[in-house]
């Protein structure tokens, strides 16, 4: 028998970035009983890190904004397989959300005004990102996290979840271990949130951290619930790409949204050289418009800078596949050109963009308001996961919810900029309501002894190799392997031989072997989350195999096109009846008229 | 390609030493990028904390060579690579293995600061006016990251062990944010005079010159909320004005 500590809940979060603080303000308010488990301390999930702002058509900056153009924008951007519906309430209640962090103490910077400040971002056609400088993320979290500690939720940091708990097939909670000192803990509840966030670990240049490990689609996976949309991974344009140990690193689409442009070593603006049909109409043609558009010019139209993020990596990977790119194999992106145009620039890229310009005078000895920086993609964001109805955020698992970025559907293809901190505050939000509703309407459930037992001893066995496989050398191997097979430009025979990669190292992780004792073990914890990591890596690879067409941030080199007939169905990935992985096709509900007048209006 | 050893603390509650690793090291490498690599190559049980990698979330804190720094911020580059390079956990807080320790006090201290209030919004949509100028100031104290390093050099809490009766900077950074929120209408001066001791810093700055994201702590923060405790119950004149008007 395991030994382990039990903390029943009605609602159990599993994630305290964003989303997860959401949900379990929104349960607690609801009169739930919340536990919320993070992997890390609280406060330091990846939410923290996001730099540009939250996406809301507030129109403080420019009234023409509304939910309407937000809706289209977002469509438009994740090309059309998006889930409507949340496209739809993330627009109409983004604003709201805002309204809120504010009466919870959030401090974003200013209009003349005196109201909240909002600044351009690709894709967004009006200036609609509230901001702080290029710390919104951390200002994002702080607000949930000091409102939240007050909200009589109790949190449980450093703990990993391995497996959710099912009861004649609701969900019964979840069995994991406390990081800090490896001990067992059982977390029965009436409704489970996953709030995990992404999978960038799978990926070898990335700017997601050590946590992201795919553990919510891979929990829901194994629950039996379904994934969506797992073929779109977002390769982020502007990551750092020198000195090596920064390789991956985040610069903030701010910088473009602030004038930054970017150019290839012959010093061309190569932005220009391609600018889609869907996005003609909105595009600049030329640099002087352009320049006026990230100035608040309200007839001037955005840059080609400012086009969506699949679009713009792309770019990026033709300028330097052509031999035309920067020392280290990306490109320029220089904001320090703007002097050319404002006087005290340095001043004001230093106000505008003060993490940008701490960040590469402390890691790359560059001076941003001086010199260009050298940038290229960096997988950042996983716009698929798992499967959940818009209203409520329930997955296909009765009483298993998903909210923010391990939660599929609003984002389509490709997610815009500022999109994902208003994804995780509706929806959290949205998921903590329905949650604790849930919760409330459910008796109690059983917990399935056996498989708490099973769960411990499969993570304990690691420690009873003496020899062995470390590892990290599999978690090396693995996001190599993904990086070069199934990473921003994919063929199929590459990702048929990555499934095969995939499997042969499925069985060295489960031969894996880690020394030491079960206190803050972090070759343990990694050994752990392989599992997870390789759940996520299947489903991605054979969800980018059946998508035979490029849309979005999944191109295929094999089928350059756009394919009409594949914008009507998502791609779910399911575990079948024999354990194996299976994929299907799930058609698009059809728009209702009134939304579909809504896009045609903004084309 | 050059190498160079790092003298890493490896031990818990009940002690340890420290012991000494050599490495490949390459052009840019943090004291980071190092220690994962021998966590990654040599030692997989050797346990640190860290997230971002750049200097956001706080996570890494360590004292490298006796200075407490973040990890990920620490260039090599900026350290004298011929002699072994100390890396050791946060002395101020327990041990709990390697270079984490157990940080859960200032995660306790903080629910004992009275939350933000706001006032009635002056909008009808709900939210404020507020200048820019207005919201400066405590824009400053929000950047914090909460890497704790100005608790682990506050020689009240290293030294003289005040957990249950001090605070510390960030908490006083904190504090701070809230008292001067131009929205705010709670008033934290007598926790601050009796429960948390904002008068036993004496102004030594050590806080403020670790503080990763630069923030002016003792100047910005503390002196100011030292400032309203001692007009609020310290001032003479307005003892005297008050006994007369006999409030």
């Amino acid at each position: 028998m395991a030994e382990y500590q039990t903390h029943p809940y009605d609602v159990l979060v599993i994630g305290a970035g964003g989303s997860g603080l959401r949900a379990a303000i929104e349960a607690s308010a609801g009169g739930a009983t919340v536990g919320l488990v993070t992997k890390s301390l609280l406060g330091k999930a990846h939410t923290v890190m996001a730099e540009g702002g939250i996406a809301a058509a507030m129109g403080n900056v420019d009234e023409r904004d509304n939910w309407k153009v937000h809706f289209s924008d977002t469509m438009r951007g994740g090309q059309y397989v998006n889930n409507w519906r949340m496209a739809e309430l993330h627009a109409k209640e983004a604003p709201d959300c805002v309204r809120e962090l504010e009466a919870w103490g959030s401090v974003f910077d200013r209009t003349k005004e005196g109201r909240i400040l909002q600044r351009n971002f690709g894709g967004h056609r009006y200036p609609r990102l509230v901001h702080v400088g290029d710390r919104t993320g951390l200002e994002m979290i702080r607000t949930l996290q000091d409102h939240g500690i007050h909200q009589g939720i109790e949190v449980h940091m450093e703990c990993t979840m391995l497996t959710l708990l099912l009861d004649d097939g609701r969900v019964a909670g979840a069995f994991g271990y406390d990081r800090e000192r490896g001990r067992f803990l059982l977390f029965p509840a009436k409704a489970v949130v996953l709030a995990t966030g992404g999978i960038g670990r799978a990926y070898k240049i990335t700017s997601n951290s050590w946590e992201y490990t795919g553990d919510g689609q891979s929990l829901a996976y194994h629950a039996g619930a379904a994934l969506i949309d797992m073929e779109f991974v977002q390769f982020h344009p502007t990551g750092m790409v020198w000195p090596p140990s920064v390789q991956g690193i985040l610069i903030t689409e701010a910088v473009r949204g602030e004038g930054g442009i970017l150019k290839n070593k012959e010093g061309r603006r190569f932005m220009f050289d391609d600018i889609p049909e869907l996005y003609r109409n909105q595009t600049a043609d030329n640099e002087e418009e352009g320049w006026r558009y990230t100035q608040g010019d309200r007839n001037a139209r955005r840059p080609p800078e400012l086009l969506t993020r699949d679009h713009v990596a792309r770019c990026i990977m033709r300028e330097v596949k052509a031999g035309r790119g920067s020392p280290h194999k990306g490109v320029f992106l220089d904001i320090a050109w703007i002097k050319e145009k404002l006087p005290n620039a340095p001043e004001h890229i230093k106000r505008k963009l003060p993490s940008m310009y701490h960040q590469f005078k402390q890691l790359a000895d560059i001076d941003i308001t001086k010199e260009p920086m050298e940038v290229g993609p960096t997988t950042h964001y996983m716009m698929g996961g798992i499967k959940v109805d818009a209203e409520s955020q329930m997955s296909t698992v009765p009483g298993l919810f998903a909210a923010g970025e391990c939660a599929a559907g609003l984002h389509g293809a490709n997610r815009l900029g500022g999109n994902s901190l208003s994804d995780l505050l509706v929806f959290g939000k949205r998921a903590g309501h329905h949650a604790a509703l849930f919760a409330k309407s459910q008796g109690s459930t059983r917990v399935d002894e056996q498989l708490v037992d099973r769960t411990a001893n499969e993570a304990l066995v690691p420690f009873e190799r003496s020899a062995g496989e470390g590892p990290y050398q599999i978690q090396h191997e693995l996001q190599e392997m993904m990086q070069h097979n199934v990473g921003i430009v994919r063929v199929e025979h590459e990702m048929e031989l990555a499934l095969r990669e995939i499997e042969s190292l499925k069985q060295r992780a489960a031969k894996v072997a880690v020394y030491g004792n079960r206190e803050f073990n972090n070759g343990w914890h990694t050994a752990l989350d392989l599992s997870n990591l390789l759940t996520v890596s299947e489903a991605i690879t054979r969800a980018a195999l059946e998508r035979k067409e490029s849309r979005g941030g999944h191109f295929r080199d094999d089928y350059h096109d756009k394919n009409p007939e594949y914008g009507t169905f998502n791609i779910m990935v399911k575990q079948g009846p024999d354990g194996a992985m299976q994929i299907s096709r799930v058609p698009i509900p059809e728009l209702p008229a009134e939304l579909k007048q809504v896009i045609e209006e903004n084309k | 390609m050059a190498q160079a050893t790092f003298r890493i603390w490896r031990g818990d509650s009940s002690g340890g030493k420290f012991q000494d690793y050599t490495t490949d090291v390459e052009e840019g490498m943090v004291v980071l990028d190092a220690v994962l690599k021998i966590q990654a190559e040599q030692a997989n049980d050797l346990s640190t904390r860290w997230n971002c990698k750049c200097g956001r979330c706080g996570s890494c804190s360590a004292e490298i060579n006796g200075n407490p720094k973040l990890m990920c911020m620490t260039r090599l580059n900026s350290l004298p690579l011929e002699k072994p390079v100390m890396v050791e956990p946060m002395r101020t807080f327990p041990p709990i293995k390697d270079l984490v320790t157990d940080v859960s006090w200032n995660f306790r201290v903080k629910k004992t600061i009275q939350k933000f209030k706001p006032r009635k919004p002056d909008f009808e949509d709900g939210t404020w006016h507020m200048v820019q100028k207005d919201v400066n100031r405590i824009q400053e104290f929000r950047k914090c990251i909460e890497c704790f390093l100005c608790q682990d050099v506050c020689h009240v809490l290293r030294e003289h062990k005040k957990f249950d009766e001090f605070i510390g900077p960030r908490f006083l950074v904190h504090t701070a944010a809230l008292e001067m929120h131009p929205m705010d209408t709670a008033d934290r001066t007598k926790d601050l005079k009796d429960k948390h001791n904002v008068g036993y810093c004496n102004i030594t700055t050590c806080c403020r010159k670790v503080c990763p994201e630069e923030i002016t702590i003792t100047e910005n923060a503390i002196i100011p909320l030292k400032e309203r405790v001692v007009d609020e119950y310290y001032d003479p004149l307005r003892k005297l004005v008050m006994k007369i008007i006999g409030s």
